[in-house]
């Protein structure tokens, strides 16, 4: 998935590409507000589900998905 | 000293028109002179329809001569947000994409108006596209308080607030997408409804974000907003009937949200909020505290709906003109083109969530309480402002305690309830439960005698 860093590397590099320089703290700005709603505790996860036992043994994905960083 | 028939409350002039004590000419001539005597430096208004205005004024006088009476709303001066379509009359959204607009057709809301029988004084001015809190940045100047002409009256619908505050028109109607009509009502001192989300039809409303937009309408008191509010959904009331049944303030259960709301407050605000709880404690109202768990997710939920939402809207003509747009509201939308679909599904998931946590917290009260705005009306064009020794951005700070309802969808009120040392005014919020504003707005009148200064 495209983590917050990546969009708002990809973000700000199209800015400029736009010439739009005043947007990029902006868009750094709404990088917090997408960290913020992605770490929220009410997201859906099918990671999450799947290590919580919602599939059959085995299937969760080694490791699984289980820091703030795999879903920034 | 007498209070000019303009400054009255449409419950005190309905029954003088419908008897002919007051003729709807005269009290619309009154009206045109204060946006005459006071626009150039309130910029309230940014198109005046008095040739119009009169000529509807004096049918509705012809109207009552002929001992018809349209109902409460007969011959009542009343203003709309430039946002909203009346036919003939350019909608400007207080922007310069749309020169050269006029309006084909009336919006349903204006159409049942019309119909029942308000007279069109003009169109308000707004923050662009409804696309920002403090109406500064417009096309057409900055809106004024006029209870400190250096100071923002709110937005988006600014000028509404002003409008009925300065006697320019008796009654507004706005739009509220995070807290629109209920910021600047507190922010001047005036009362302003949000209905659930969809009562309202936003059919010939220039939109900001289509899932957070509301029409509601901005009043004198709580009873001229429930009228505007029937008559805008499509059931009036007759002349001489009564549409304000008060719910006893003795008994109502109030939820007190504290956690998150208040964790940011100035403190005078704080102190009128306390007061007005205090003297509805006093006339004998139960309080209890409540909390949305969630609170804290709302304004990243707002902004990756409203962002991308107002994006799609703007996309041809912000790459087509973008010099017609303010440099601030063009940045917004530009902002929401770069948010990504999946984004946008979570924050559509987060609304659910906070929309059952609201719902929960009404279920053993009447209503929920809280102030509207965490802040006086601030300096126009300033970008932060000082809470409690921290430096807040303004544009964070004015949505903080709305915009939760416009993401939920449920029907908020703001009335006012006293002002700070200053003498700007503070805002009273009161939420209701969903599909039943007409609830709410029994409540709102219970307490409107109670904590209005």
């Amino acid at each position: 998935m495209m983590t917050t860093e990546d969009w708002l590397a990809w973000a700000s590099a199209d800015a400029d590409r736009r010439a739009l320089p005043e947007l990029k703290p902006l868009l750094a700005g709404l990088a917090g507000a997408m960290r913020a709603l992605r770490d929220a505790d009410w997201n859906e996860d099918a990671s999450r589900d799947l290590r919580e036992g919602d599939a059959p043994a085995g299937d969760a994905p080694a490791g699984g998905a289980d820091s703030a960083g795999a879903r920034s | 000293m007498t209070v000019p028939l303009h400054f009255y409350a449409i419950t005190e002039l309905a029954p003088l028109i419908a008897a002919g004590h007051v003729s709807s000419v005269d009290l619309t001539k009154a009206c045109l002179a204060e946006i005459e005597a006071h626009n150039d430096a309130l910029r309230a208004f940014i198109t005046v329809t008095a040739e119009e205005a009169l000529a509807q004024a004096r049918e509705r006088d012809a109207e009552v001569a002929a001992g018809r009476c349209r109902g409460p709303l007969h011959g009542i001066p009343v203003s709309l947000k430039d946002l909203i379509d009346q036919r003939g009359v350019p909608t400007t959204a207080a922007s310069h994409v749309r020169d050269g607009h006029i309006a084909a057709g009336d919006a349903p809301v204006t159409a049942t108006l019309r119909e029942a029988g308000a007279v069109f004084v003009g169109k308000t001015n707004l923050h662009e596209f409804a696309f920002g809190t403090t109406s500064d940045e417009t096309a057409y100047g900055a809106v004024r308080n006029p209870h400190d002409q250096t100071r923002s009256p709110g937005g988006s619908s600014g000028g509404s607030a002003v409008a009925i505050l300065t006697g320019m028109s008796v009654a507004s109607i706005g739009t509220d997408t995070g807290g629109s009509v209920r910021i600047p009502a507190a922010a001047c001192g005036a009362v302003g409804l949000k209905p659930t989300h969809g009562e309202l039809s936003a059919d010939g409303v220039v939109p900001l974000s289509r899932s957070l937009d509301h029409v509601g309408p901005l009043a004198r008191s709580v009873a001229d907003a429930w009228l505007l509010y029937l008559v805008m959904r499509g059931t009036p009331p007759s002349a001489g009937a009564s549409w304000a049944e008060a719910r006893r303030v003795n008994g109502l259960r109030l939820g007190v949200l504290r956690p998150y709301i208040h964790d940011i407050l100035d403190e005078e605000v704080r102190g009128r909020f306390a007061e007005s709880l205090a003297w509805l404690r006093q006339a004998g109202a139960k309080t209890v505290d409540v909390a949305i768990p969630h609170a804290g997710d709302t304004a990243p939920i707002y902004s990756f709906t409203s962002l991308p939402e107002a994006a799609a809207y703007h996309a041809t003509a912000v790459a087509d003109h973008p010099e017609r747009y303010t440099p601030n509201v063009r940045l917004r939308i530009e902002m929401g083109r770069y948010v990504l679909a999946e984004d946008y599904a979570r924050a559509q998931r987060g609304r659910e969530v906070l929309r059952a946590e609201v719902d929960r917290a009404l279920a053993n009260v009447d209503a929920l309480v809280l102030p509207t705005l965490p802040i006086p009306a601030p300096p126009i064009g300033a970008a932060t402002v000082e809470v409690a020794g921290k430096t807040e951005s303004v544009r964070n700070m004015m949505l903080r305690l709305t915009q939760l309802f416009n993401v939920t969808g449920h029907p908020a009120i703001s009335i006012p309830c006293g002002s700070t040392s200053d003498g700007l005014p503070c805002g009273f919020q009161i939420v209701g439960r969903r599909h039943d504003t007409e609830a709410l707005l029994a409540v709102a009148a219970a307490c409107e005698p109670r904590v209005v200064a």
